[in-house]
């Protein structure tokens, strides 16, 4: 069993770049071996080649980090360091004013809470659907699995825009508007994450699954003591990637949301920003930073993870 | 061992089953699975056994496939109904106007403008973060230091909300006190006045939303080069070549599978960017940020002109059905599958 634990793991690591193991030694394979424009392997690379590209590499750097730098160093500055030229790159003095005031400004003790439930409770049920979805994919038999699969993965085709307006009817229909099922059931419907359970899925040894049926282990047993513990690291990868979805979703919220209370973390930012004019930027990046922060921690806990599930789903 | 090799084997990357997933039965995994132990003629247990798989099979994808249904699939047929009535959300039920609504639209000359802006908008910010994220790709696959550091920084803002990035952006356009004033001082000009002039608010969005998309890109096409096949690399060495060379004849060739997702996946999310707009922008002034989304939006939750949104939104769905289509048929054909 722990050997196929592993193994399933080494899959994941090669098939996804998730697990570090993995692609660490390929990818310096490749790179000693590439040597573009310098010898035909890496070493043999010119110094002035390798500085020229450590240069360039700075430059991405100085593109991503100086806007997030700036994002929240001008959050913890105090009102005349914003406020003034030459721009002051280092704050001589750290405040939380610009907190407290954000905080008070608007009531971010609800945007948090309706941001955790429905971020949580989305999640959960999209990767639930999920789970029972790409288990029947992997090992139920249907004549016509073709045709439901090609339309359940079609429908990443159809972008939220062209479906809001009936949805909100619907929702509107349903009595749910202003409420937590109105925001949180309409986006359950689950292709790509069923597209990452299914991929892992269908690579699960069949001798253990029929070994399972004999031992007359049903399907429900076989999917929650094989497939569901097997596909693990996928799962999680699936409910990390549909999380940060989840958390950053805006014209949903907006429109099916009515009162300040009910309000998600995002659409509590443009409440903020209406509220501050453009006067007080500290309070404003203040507010920017409560909505950034948990996903960028969640990131950078699971950096390998969300970028190898991302990668997965394209490079297949 | 054997089976290590085995499921090793099962690994490389397979493009052809991005863009077209495939179909399940008939990878090797589930054809295996679809074989019964014993052949045997249909009997009567034979097919009791089919038929209880077949309910199985639809109460297991029952939940999600009813949510794709009635949330996916119906509205946008539905939609299409819409665009031909007259509604307010108010009166009792929409009224048929047939095809005045897409006559009002296309009379519009408004609407003219909000469609160059969102060909603009997405051309730019597809097209310039594909060939920004190759070369910012290859540059990281050259494994110098700090290239781990650069893949971490580049990633973080896709995961931030759009809300956020917009937030931010806003700020470092402020010509007074924003980064924007210190980057034009740099060349001894002033700041524009990025969110609140017309000739400058389209390209302020567009800026935002290909910040935002670049370092994805760049992370994929990073992960997909150190994925390319070493042999080939090392044999175009052998053979003398260089640089673009090794670009031009290799590298580009063989992520084509990539390159055609990135720009089918980045059309539909650059047609549905919203939050940097309605956050920076709210599509003004007048309507010179305005894309195909922010009108849908507007026209529906602002001024409650159902059916003329619906006529926008169908317009938008018909653009991309259309634009996958030919990138499909016509991308298909260049698209270079290694394996």
């Amino acid at each position: 069993m722990s050997a196929l634990t592993s193994l399933t793991d080494r899959a994941q690591g090669t098939d996804a770049g998730g697990a570090p193991g993995a692609v660490a030694p390929q990818a310096a394979g490749t790179a000693s071996r590439r040597g573009r424009g310098g010898g035909p392997r890496g070493p043999r690379r010119p110094l002035w080649l390798t500085a020229l590209y450590t240069a360039g590499v700075l430059g991405i750097i100085a593109v991503f980090l100086i806007p997030l730098y700036w994002l929240f160093s001008s959050a913890v500055k105090p009102q005349d360091q914003i406020y003034v030229w030459p721009l002051q790159w280092i704050p001589t003095e750290l405040t939380i004013e610009n907190f407290t005031e954000a905080w008070n400004t608007a009531p971010f003790d609800r945007f948090f809470l309706n941001s955790i439930i429905t971020t949580v409770g989305g999640t959960v049920l999209e990767i639930g659907v999920a789970i029972l979805c790409a288990y029947a994919f992997a090992f139920v038999d249907f004549r016509y699995k073709k045709v439901l699969f090609a339309l359940i993965i079609a429908s990443m085709m159809l972008p939220g825009h062209v479906t809001l307006i009936v949805n909100y009817i619907t929702v509107a229909n349903l009595g749910w508007l202003n409420t937590y099922q109105g925001l949180i059931l309409p986006g359950i419907a689950s292709a790509f994450a069923m597209f990452l359970l299914f991929q892992q899925m269908r690579m699960i040894d069949r001798d253990i699954m029929q070994a399972a049926e004999i031992d007359g282990a049903g399907h429900l047993r076989r999917m929650l003591t094989i497939a569901v513990p097997l596909s693990a690291p996928m799962i999680l990868t699936a409910s990390l990637i549909v999380m940060a979805g989840k958390w950053n979703e805006y014209v949903w919220p907006l429109i099916v949301t009515s009162t300040t209370d009910m309000r998600t973390l995002p659409i509590g930012l443009l409440f903020l920003r209406t509220q501050e004019g453009y006067s007080n930027w500290g309070s404003i990046m203040a507010g920017t930073v409560f909505v950034s922060l948990p996903m960028l921690v969640l990131f950078f806990l699971a950096q390998k993870r969300i970028i190898g599930g991302l990668a997965a789903g394209a490079v297949k | 061992m054997t089976t290590t090799a085995r499921v090793t084997d099962a690994a490389p990357p397979r493009p052809e089953a991005a863009p077209h997933p495939g179909d399940p039965a008939d990878t090797p995994a589930a054809a295996s699975a679809a074989r019964p132990v014993v052949r045997r003629p249909r009997s009567p247990q034979r097919k009791a056994r089919d038929r209880r798989n077949a309910l199985l099979f639809l109460a297991l994808i029952a939940p999600n496939l009813v949510a794709i249904l009635v949330f996916s699939y119906y509205p946008a047929l539905y939609n299409i109904v819409l665009s031909f009535m007259d509604w307010d959300f108010v009166a009792p039920s929409p009224e048929w106007v047939g095809a005045e609504n897409y006559l009002d639209l296309f009379s519009d000359p408004r609407f003219q403008t909000v469609l160059l802006n969102t060909v603009i908008f997405t051309l730019v910010s597809v097209v310039g973060s594909i060939i920004g994220g190759i070369l910012l790709g290859s540059l990281l696959a050259t494994k110098v230091p700090l290239t781990g550091f650069a893949q971490t920084v580049a990633f973080a803002p896709h995961m931030l909300p759009g809300a956020a990035v917009g937030t931010l952006w806003l700020f470092m356009f402020d010509p007074n006190y924003g980064l924007s004033r210190w980057l034009f001082s740099l060349v001894g000009a002033a700041s524009p006045d990025w969110t609140t002039t017309s000739d400058w608010s389209l390209w302020a969005i567009t800026i935002a939303y290909a910040w935002q998309r670049l370092g994805f890109v760049t992370v994929i096409c990073y992960t997909a080069i150190l994925d390319l096949p070493r042999d080939v690399y090392e044999a175009a060495a052998l053979d003398g070549a260089h640089g673009w060379a090794l670009m031009r004849h290799i590298t580009l060739p063989l992520l084509s599978p990539i390159t055609f997702f990135l720009s089918i996946t980045g059309v539909i999310s650059a047609a549905q960017a919203f939050d940097i707009i309605s956050i920076m922008t709210g599509g003004g002034p007048g309507t010179s940020s305005s894309t195909l989304s922010w009108m849908v939006y507007e026209t529906a939750f602002m001024k409650f002109d159902i059916g003329k949104a619906s006529a926008a939104a169908t317009v938008l769905l018909v653009i991309l059905l259309v634009l996958t289509f030919v990138q499909v048929r016509f991308g298909e054909k260049k698209v270079n599958y290694s394996s």
